[in-house]
C-alpha cells in the first residue's frame, strides 16, 4: 500500500481496478480521498498477484493528477493547435471522414489503437472500423509488443489464447525464460517466481538473454545469444529432445502433426553448430536442453528478446514446439507463457482491434466472416477480408506513399515508438495526411496532429482488461476525469453517431451506450469461439477481483481450437510469411491437432561492419512504461531513472577508452542519440538502450530516442518489428567529469563496479506491506 | 541423353530468379519487407545453384554460381537511393505490383523446371540428382507462394485508391 502523506487508509474510498502499466494484471484498489486519488493497495484475494504490486502500480497513479494532462480538444489552425471544444474538433474530425469516404473510399482510412484501452472501447473501435468506416487499416502498437505471442500461437495450436496459467509458476521444476525479464516487465510474477526459488525443492531456471537480468544472476543456466541468432539456438535445444529420445512419444503421434518435417529440419542443429552461430558454450546449451528434456514439469515464458528479434515467429514457434515434443501442456506447472508486454494488448487481440477478425474469427474463412455479420447486421462484403489486416508498419507505408490520408492515433505515441524516427515523423508530418491523435498527454505525435482528442485514462472511467494469463478484471471509474476530458469509449460512440453509421436495417451499427453495454455486445460476438466471456459478468467480477475465460489452462485434454472449421488462421510459412490456403491446412491437419512448424536460421538483415561493429539492442526498464507519458510524471518512478544512458559489457568499453558515466555518442546507419555510459555484465559485442526517452520533456534536438537508431524491418509471420538487431557504434564525446549514468542499479542495468550511489526511493517512496501467515 | 537441357533451363530460371529480387530489392527500398526478403531470397536461390553445380558438370553444362551474384556498387546504391525518393508516390505501389507479379511468373517457370529436371532425374535412375532436386524445388513454390501472398496484400490498397 502506498499512500499520500496524511491519508487515513480508513476514512477513504477504495475503488477497485488492476495494473495499467504492464501486462501482469496486478488487481488492486485506488484510494480516493475527497474526489481525488490518494493512492494504491493490492487486493490480497487475487489470484493473480495475492495482494502484492510491484513499482509502477504503487507509483505511476500520480500521473493521472498531473497539472499537463490534456484538457481541451485542441485543432490546427494556420499551422498552430489551438484549444478548441468538443462540436469543433468532432466537426472536423468527421468533415475529413466523410470527404474522404466519398472519394477515394474507405481504404484513404487507418486506425492505430494501443494495447491501453479498455475491451469495450476496442470492441467498439473494431466495429466502428470494420464495419462502419469499412476499412481493413486496423491496427494497433500491440503489433510493437504482443503480435508475435498471437501469431506464434495460432501457427502452432491453430488459435491464439494463452495455454498457461501463472499458477504454473508455483508447480513447475524448470522454469525455462527467453528473452522475458519478469523482475523488470511483470515484478510480481518475478516475486512468484522468487517465493519458489527461495522455498522447498526450488525449479531450476533457464534464462537465454543477451544481459545481465536478475533472472540470469539466479538462472541454473544462462545463455546470452549473439542477438538476432535466437532461431539457432531453439533449432538445436529441439535437435537435442530428438537425438536424445526426450520427447513423449505417445502425446506427439496422437496430439501432433508434422513431426517428420521437424526432425529432418532440426536434424543437422547441433549445440556445436548453434554454439558457432549464436556465440555461447555448446556445453550450457546442452546442460539448458539436459534440463528441458528431464523436466518432470516444464514452464515456459516468452517475451520481447525473442518477440522484437529476427525471426521471432519461428523462435517463439520452436518453444511451442518444445512443450508439444515433451507433452507438457494443460497440467499444474506444465506451461507455455506467449507474454504480453502491455496491459490490455490481449483484449486488442480478442476484439479484433488489432491484425485479427473479432473473436478470433478467421479472416479467409467464410463461414467466420458471414457469422460476424449476423453479429453486426451487415452484409459480409461490407467487412473487409481479402487478406489480413494491415499491419501498422504498412499503414505507416502507406501514409508515406499517399493512400492513406486519416489516420486515428488512440493512446499512443508513434513519433517515438515506432522504429526509424526520422522516417516517421516525415511520414506523419506529411501534408496530405489528417492526423487525429487521441490522448491524455501533449505527446511527441500531438504535435503532429491535426486534431487533438483529450482522453480519460484509468481511474477515471469503467470497463474491463485481460491481463497475460487470461484473467480478466473490472476497473471502476474511481475519479471525474480532469477538464473535458472523455472517456475513450464515449468518444468513439460520439464519431458513430455523428457518422450515423447503420446496419444492414437502418438501426444504429453500435447498439450500445456505455461499458456494461458494450461488454454484454461483446459476450455476444465472442459466444461460442475460443475466447468466450459468455460466463462473466461485471457482477461476477467484483465479486472475484478478477476471472479468467477459457478455465485455468487451455488444453487440458490436448484439444486445441485447430480444426479447419474453427482454427484463426490457416497459417503460414515462417521464413517468408506466405500464407497457406484452406485446402493445404486441411491436407496437414484435418483432426485439429497441435502443429509443430519450423524453420532454417537465416542470418538477421543487418549484420555489424567496420563503421558500426556492435550489435544494438533496446528494451525497457523497471521503472518506466512505453516513452514515459506517465511514468515520468511519478516522481519516485522518474527519480529512479531519471534520463537515458547506454549500457555496454567491460570489453567495448575499455576497447573505446569508455567508463562508467562518460558521455558517448552511439550511432546506427540512421541515425546518433547522446548518452552516458554503464558499464555492465551484459555480453560482449552488444550494446543496450532504454527506449523510453524521446523529446516531450527534452529541450533540444533529436539526440535521445533509441528508436533514432533502429531498423525499418519486421518479422515476415507477426509483422513485429525488430528492435533488438541494428548495427551501432558508440564512440566517446567526453569525459564523465563526476557525472554517473543516469540508470538505476537495482536492475539489469546494474552496474559492474560500485559507482558510489544506489537507486533507492526517498522518504516519498515508503510502502507498506502487510504479510498474513 | 538430353538432361544437360533441363539442367540449363533450370540453371537460368534460378540465375534469373535471383538476379530479379536483387533488381526488386533495389526497385523497392522503401518497401521495407520486399527489400529484406528478396535478399533473404536470393541468397537461396544462389545457393540451389551451387547444389546444381556439381551436376552440372556430371552432364556437361556450365552451372556459375557467381553468375547471380548481386551487382553491388555504386549503381546498385543509386538505384535504391532513387526508389527510397520515389517511394513517396503512389505510383511506386502500382509498380510493386507489377514487379512481384513477373517475379511471381518468373517462381512458376523454375517450378517448371525443376519438375522436368525431377522426372528426367528419375528416368536416368540419378538418386542424387532427384534428392537435389527434392531439395531445392520446394525453394520455388514458397516463392510462389510468398509472392501471390503479398500480391494480394499490396493490390486492394492500389486498385481502390
Amino acid at each position: 500500500m502506498h499512500l499520500d502523506p496524511g491519508i487515513d487508509p480508513d476514512t477513504v474510498r477504495w475503488v477497485e481496478t488492476a495494473s495499467i502499466l504492464h501486462s501482469n494484471g496486478d488487481a488492486l484498489e485506488i484510494a480516493v480521498h475527497e474526489g481525488r486519488m490518494a493512492g494504491v493497495r493490492g487486493i490480497a484475494r487475487s489470484r493473480v498477484n495475492h495482494g502484492r504490486l510491484g513499482p509502477k502500480d504503487l507509483y505511476g497513479w500520480q500521473a493521472n493528477g498531473s497539472a499537463d494532462r490534456l484538457t481541451r480538444p485542441l485543432v490546427r489552425q494556420g499551422g498552430d493547435l489551438v484549444e478548441s471544444d468538443w462540436d469543433t474538433a468532432m466537426g472536423a474530425v468527421v468533415d475529413r471522414s466523410r470527404e474522404l469516404l466519398d472519394d477515394p473510399g474507405p481504404s484513404a482510412m487507418a486506425v492505430y489503437t494501443t494495447g491501453q484501452l479498455f475491451l469495450e472501447e476496442y470492441y467498439t473501435q473494431a466495429v466502428i472500423a470494420r464495419a462502419g468506416i469499412g476499412t481493413n487499416h486496423v491496427d494497433g502498437n500491440t503489433r510493437l509488443c504482443t503480435a508475435t505471442a498471437g501469431e506464434a500461437l495460432k501457427e502452432s495450436f491453430g488459435c491464439d489464447g494463452q495455454p498457461g496459467s501463472y499458477t504454473d509458476v508455483d508447480h513447475a521444476d524448470v522454469i525455462v525464460l527467453y528473452g522475458h525479464n519478469p523482475a523488470e516487465t511483470q515484478a510480481v510474477l518475478w516475486m512468484r517466481m522468487l517465493d519458489r526459488l527461495e522455498g522447498a525443492d526450488p525449479p531450476a531456471l533457464i534464462c537465454v538473454d543477451p544481459r545481465p537480468t536478475p533472472v540470469a544472476e539466479r538462472a541454473t543456466v544462462h545463455l546470452a545469444p549473439r542477438t538476432g541468432t535466437n532461431l539457432a539456438l531453439l533449432n538445436a535445444l529441439v535437435h537435442e529432445m530428438i537425438a536424445n529420445g526426450w520427447i513423449d512419444e505417445r502425446y506427439v503421434a496422437r496430439h501432433s502433426v508434422g513431426f517428420e518435417k521437424l526432425e529432418a529440419r532440426t536434424r543437422s542443429c547441433t549445440p556445436e553448430w548453434a554454439a558457432r552461430i549464436c556465440d555461447v558454450d555448446a556445453g550450457d546449451i546442452r546442460a539448458a536442453a539436459r534440463h528441458i528434456g528431464t523436466a518432470q514439469r516444464l514452464l515456459q515464458t516468452v517475451l520481447q528478446g525473442v518477440y522484437q528479434s529476427h525471426q521471432a515467429t519461428a523462435t517463439a514457434c520452436q518453444v511451442n514446439n518444445l512443450a508439444i515434443l515433451r507433452g507438457m501442456l494443460g497440467r499444474p506447472g506444465c506451461g507455455v507463457l506467449q507474454m504480453n508486454g502491455q496491459p490490455t494488448a490481449q483484449n486488442t487481440r480478442e476484439t479484433g482491434a488489432n491484425g485479427d477478425l473479432p473473436g478470433f474469427r478467421n479472416w479467409a474463412n467464410d463461414a467466420h466472416v458471414a457469422d460476424l455479420a449476423r453479429v453486426w447486421n451487415v452484409e459480409p462484403l461490407q467487412i473487409p477480408h481479402w487478406g489480413p489486416s494491415t499491419h501498422a508498419m504498412e499503414i505507416f507505408r502507406h501514409v508515406e506513399e499517399g493512400s492513406v490520408r486519416f489516420l486515428w492515433v488512440t493512446g499512443t505515441n508513434p513519433a517515438a515508438s515506432l522504429p526509424e524516427l526520422h522516417r516517421i515523423r516525415s511520414v506523419l508530418a506529411r501534408e496530405s495526411l489528417f492526423l487525429v491523435v487521441q490522448d491524455i498527454f501533449p505527446t511527441e505525435t500531438t504535435q503532429l496532429a491535426d486534431v487533438v482528442l483529450p482522453a480519460a485514462t484509468w481511474g477515471e472511467k469503467t470497463g474491463t482488461f485481460t491481463n497475460a494469463d487470461r484473467t480478466v478484471h473490472i476497473s471502476e471509474k474511481a475519479v471525474e476525469p480532469p477538464g473535458e476530458a472523455g472517456a475513450d469509449l464515449d468518444i468513439f460512440l460520439d464519431y458513430a453517431r455523428r457518422m450515423d453509421f447503420r446496419d444492414k436495417d437502418g438501426a444504429p451499427l453500435v447498439k450500445w451506450h456505455d461499458a456494461e453495454s458494450g461488454f454484454e455486445a461483446w459476450k455476444a460476438c465472442s459466444a461460442g469461439r475460443p475466447c468466450d466471456y459468455a460466463a462473466i459478468t461485471y457482477g461476477r467480477l467484483r465479486e472475484t477481483a478478477g476471472m479468467q475465460w477459457g478455465g485455468e489452462r487451455l488444453y487440458a485434454d490436448a484439444r486445441f481450437f485447430a480444426t479447419p472449421g474453427v482454427c484463426e488462421s490457416y497459417g503460414r510459412d515462417l521464413l517468408t510469411g506466405a500464407e497457406l490456403e484452406e485446402t493445404e491446412y486441411r491436407a496437414l491437419n484435418p483432426d485439429g491437432k497441435a502443429i509443430l512448424k519450423a524453420a532454417d536460421y537465416v542470418a538477421p538483415h543487418e549484420l555489424p561492419t567496420e563503421d558500426h561493429p556492435l550489435l544494438l539492442t533496446t528494451g525497457r526498464t523497471l521503472y518506466h512504461f512505453h516513452t514515459r507519458t506517465k511514468t515520468a510524471r511519478a516522481p519516485q518512478l522518474q527519480a529512479a531513472a531519471p534520463d537515458v544512458w547506454v549500457e555496454l559489457s567491460a570489453q567495448d568499453a575499455a576497447e573505446r577508452g569508455l567508463a562508467e558515466g562518460d558521455l558517448a555518442e552511439v550511432a546506427s546507419p540512421r541515425g546518433s542519440v547522446r548518452a552516458r555510459v554503464r558499464v555492465t555484465a551484459l555480453r560482449a559485442g552488444v550494446a543496450f538502450l532504454p527506449f523510453h526517452y524521446g523529446y516531450w520533456d527534452h529541450a533540444d534536438g533529436h539526440d535521445r530516442a533509441a528508436n533514432e537508431l533502429t531498423i525499418t524491418d519486421w518479422d515476415p509471420v507477426s509483422k513485429q518489428p525488430l528492435y533488438k538487431v541494428s548495427a551501432a557504434q558508440v564512440s566517446k564525446i567526453s569525459d564523465a567529469g563526476g557525472e554517473t549514468a543516469p540508470a538505476p542499479t537495482t536492475t539489469a542495468s546494474r552496474p559492474l563496479r560500485d559507482i558510489g550511489r544506489q537507486t533507492r526511493g526517498d522518504a516519498s517512496a515508503l510502502v507498506e506491506e502487510r504479510i498474513r501467515a | 541423353m538430353k538432361i544437360g537441357l533441363a539442367i540449363r533451363d533450370v540453371r537460368d530460371a534460378e540465375t534469373e530468379l535471383a538476379e530479379e529480387l536483387g533488381r526488386i530489392g533495389e526497385r523497392h527500398r522503401a518497401d521495407h519487407d520486399v527489400y529484406h526478403l528478396s535478399r533473404t531470397l536470393a541468397s537461396l536461390h544462389r545457393s540451389n545453384l551451387e547444389t546444381l553445380a556439381p551436376f552440372g558438370e556430371r552432364y556437361g553444362i556450365t552451372v556459375d554460381p557467381t553468375n547471380a551474384e548481386p551487382a553491388g556498387g555504386l549503381l546498385a546504391r543509386a538505384r535504391e537511393k532513387a526508389s527510397e525518393l520515389s517511394g513517396r508516390r503512389p505510383e511506386g505501389a502500382l509498380l510493386l505490383l507489377s514487379d512481384l507479379r513477373h517475379l511471381h511468373l518468373l517462381y512458376a517457370e523454375a517450378s517448371v523446371n525443376w519438375v522436368l529436371l525431377a522426372q528426367g532425374a528419375q528416368a536416368i535412375r540419378d538418386a542424387e540428382l532427384l534428392q537435389a532436386v527434392t531439395r531445392c524445388h520446394p525453394e520455388t513454390l514458397r516463392g510462389m507462394k510468398w509472392t501471390l501472398t503479398r500480391l494480394k496484400t499490396a493490390a486492394p490498397q492500389v486498385l481502390a485508391g
